[in-house]
């Protein structure tokens, strides 16, 4: 008898202590580039984690979460990886997230594998990344998802022959460049040079690439370069070389289109043809909550973009692994959550794909129109449940 | 591809190049003081364009000379307080100096206005393309060209041919025979201190539609300012003129037929063009 009233003691014990355990404080480690080319972009994905957290208040239950922001500063990828350390050992954080540039995302995948801490990415959309460490898990795209729809909707939907590519010299920029081509000469189209426009770390004169574009009179123009800044001296390049008199027509990514700078291209930009996960004129109910909050938080000359949106689906995913593991986060189980996770986000239904640990969502083919005296994308076609068709294809880096 | 239009947009990036960098050309070559924060001056004024133009809806032109004589009398400021203590320290001193004061201005700039991208908006007049006849080119290249040769001129007119040209002249070559002469060497180097960041200033607006705008600025072009002054020659408006139009076409060219070669080819050619000339193409001897 006393021994069995002992154990039921030592298990009461246990549980307490394990309920304890529960009660701890789940750490965030943020790296994002707060300083710098990219600050506009931390800027964004905060105000999006912020918020996810005002309009789904109880999303974490009883659980208490700390969150901890570090510096990522330039795209190099050295100064994330160095934060992501500090993170790990100093901070000793449970779940790792953020990572705007891809070269901060491949930099720190490392040090996500070797501490075992999971990593969800809020923005770094090349392809291969969530194949550099089985504790990567995606929110946000590939860059696959954008440019192998493009590189189809421009020779089915805007029937063009030719293309050239621009792209930012860094390795999101490839990716666009690869995927474009794929899908569009799959689909029967030829793309007739390549130029790298620079590297990501500040916006070159685009000129000398535009008029080496213009030159090969392609149909289209497909141009990737990181969203922000780089989008607006795109547009106008474009316009101030009359490459649209010349009957080329831009296309891109909606990195080309990022809705806070929407406003500021003008009429330059009307016409323009790009596909995306999310623009700000989406009319799911979701996303109008999701836009009006946004806007009475932070004034109504701020928009929220694709970075937005991917802050709060990436608070999301997270307060999902929190509430599944109790508080408690084991790296692999944490993983294993985020395995098939479904959630009616504002850009549309998303999943995370169980085999990939990337994301599953509708691709949206929009074209700039002017509408009561703004720009607004107006919906051409939505491409339902697309997966990253780098890793579909088995392509390159992808394998 | 059509040579003619690859000539006028290489000639507006030299023109750009050449409005930043005449001023530094100027204080460094006239004054013997090496000030790296030459690209400040020329940041500043661009904000003070874009603020201006943005909250007192000033129009191009007049805040183009609004932002001359701003930053060119906060520099006076800036000369009297502490660039004057140092015209007689050594070049090292002066570099540390005018470093430390970029970053001031770095991190002022961040904080007061932000990090983003300023962009400073154009006239109509100054956007889309002009017809030339023989061929259709973008009006705001045009008019960098055309802004640029009368600067040009205007500053060879001054310097070469004014009593006040020949004073500063004088001075640098021999500051005490110039003092004993009568002239007030601490005055004019603050009117030709203030001139120089004067043109910087006019330079950094002008010259934002193509190199952009944002606090990182003084840094990034800071290798290309010196590139084009060194290879023009200390001192030479003319010389950096010509070095600034070379430079720009060089950089264009390569960027349309080598855009993987990034700007190697300009660092390898400022090498070989100093080795072989280490005073520069147009300067003279014994600087």
């Amino acid at each position: 008898m006393i021994t069995k009233r002992k154990l039921t003691l030592a298990l009461a014990a246990t549980c307490f202590a394990a309920a304890s355990a529960s009660a701890q404080t789940v750490k965030i480690g943020v790296v994002l580039p707060y300083s710098g080319v990219g600050a506009e972009f931390a800027q964004q994905i905060d105000r999006g984690m912020q918020t996810f957290m005002k309009l789904n208040p109880n999303a974490f239950g009883t659980y208490k979460i700390e969150i901890v922001k570090r510096d990522s500063k330039n795209p190099s990828g050295a100064e994330a990886k160095t934060a992501v350390q500090e993170l790990i050992v100093q901070e000793k954080v449970d779940i790792l997230t953020g990572f705007i540039y891809s070269p901060d995302a491949i930099a720190s995948a490392p040090l996500a594998t070797e501490a075992k801490k999971p990593m969800v990415i809020m923005n770094a959309g090349t392809a291969w990344i969530t194949n550099l460490s089985p504790m990567i898990s995606r929110v946000s795209f590939s860059m696959w998802h954008s440019g192998f729809a493009m590189g189809e909707a421009a020779a089915k939907n805007l029937k063009a022959k030719t293309a050239v590519v621009g792209y930012t010299d860094y390795p999101p920029g490839k990716d666009s460049l690869d995927a474009f081509k794929r899908g569009f000469e799959s689909a029967g189209g030829k793309t007739i040079d390549e130029i790298p426009l620079g590297g990501p770390g500040q916006v070159p004169d685009f000129t000398p690439f535009f008029q080496r574009a213009k030159d090969r009179k392609p149909d289209v123009f497909y141009v990737f370069v990181p969203s922000g800044d780089h989008a607006v001296a795109v547009m106008k390049t474009y316009n101030a070389l009359g490459m649209r008199q010349a009957g080329i027509k831009l296309v891109g990514p909606g990195d080309l289109t990022p809705d806070h700078k929407l406003q500021a291209m003008g009429d330059d930009a009307v016409g323009l043809i790009t596909i995306h996960h999310y623009n700000a004129d989406l009319g799911n109910p979701q996303n109008k909550r999701f836009v009006e909050s946004w806007k009475k938080d932070f004034g109504a000359a701020s928009t929220p973009d694709f970075m937005g949106v991917q802050g709060y689906d990436g608070m999301a995913a997270i307060a999902h692994v929190v509430t599944t593991l109790k508080g408690k986060i084991d790296p692999d189980a944490a993983i294993n959550a985020l395995r098939g996770w479904k959630y009616d986000s504002p850009r549309g239904p998303i999943s995370i794909d169980p085999r990939t640990r990337d994301i599953v969502m509708n691709e949206y083919l929009s074209e700039l129109v002017k509408s009561g005296g703004r720009l607004v994308q107006k919906n051409l076609g939505t491409i339902n449940a697309v997966k990253d068709m780098c890793k579909e294809l088995q392509e390159g880096r992808c394998k | 591809m059509d040579p003619v239009s690859i000539l006028l947009g290489g000639f507006a990036s030299g023109m750009v190049l050449f409005i930043v960098s005449v001023g530094l050309s100027v204080t460094m070559g006239l004054m013997g003081f090496v000030n790296l924060a030459h690209g400040g001056f020329a940041m500043l004024g661009g904000y003070v364009i874009v603020l201006a133009m943005k909250h007192w809806g000033l129009p191009f032109l007049p805040a183009l000379a609004l932002a001359f004589f701003a930053v060119a009398a906060f520099s006076v400021l800036l000369e009297r307080l502490l660039y004057a203590r140092l015209y007689r320290a050594g070049e090292l001193d002066q570099v540390l100096f005018t470093i430390g004061l970029v970053f001031v201005m770095t991190a002022t700039v961040t904080l007061g206005v932000g990090p983003e991208t300023q962009v400073v908006q154009l006239p109509d007049w100054l956007r889309g393309q002009t017809d030339l006849g023989f061929i259709k080119y973008r009006t705001y290249s045009l008019a960098l060209i055309a802004a640029g040769t009368a600067l040009v001129i205007a500053l060879w007119l001054g310097f070469e041919r004014t009593r006040f040209g020949a004073r500063i002249r004088a001075a640098v070559d021999n500051r005490r025979m110039a003092q004993s002469l009568g002239v007030d060497v601490g005055r004019l180097f603050a009117v030709t201190f203030a001139i120089g960041s004067g043109l910087a200033a006019v330079g950094g607006g002008m010259g934002a539609e193509i190199l952009g705008l944002d606090p990182n600025y003084p840094l990034r072009y800071l290798v290309y300012f010196l590139i084009v002054v060194s290879v023009g020659g200390l001192g030479r408006v003319t010389g950096v003129f010509y070095a600034a139009l070379l430079i720009g076409v060089l950089d264009f060219v390569f960027k349309i037929y080598f855009p993987k070669g990034g700007t190697i080819f300009i660092y390898a050619l400022t090498l070989i063009l100093l080795l072989w000339r280490p005073q520069g193409l147009f300067g003279k001897r014994g600087i």
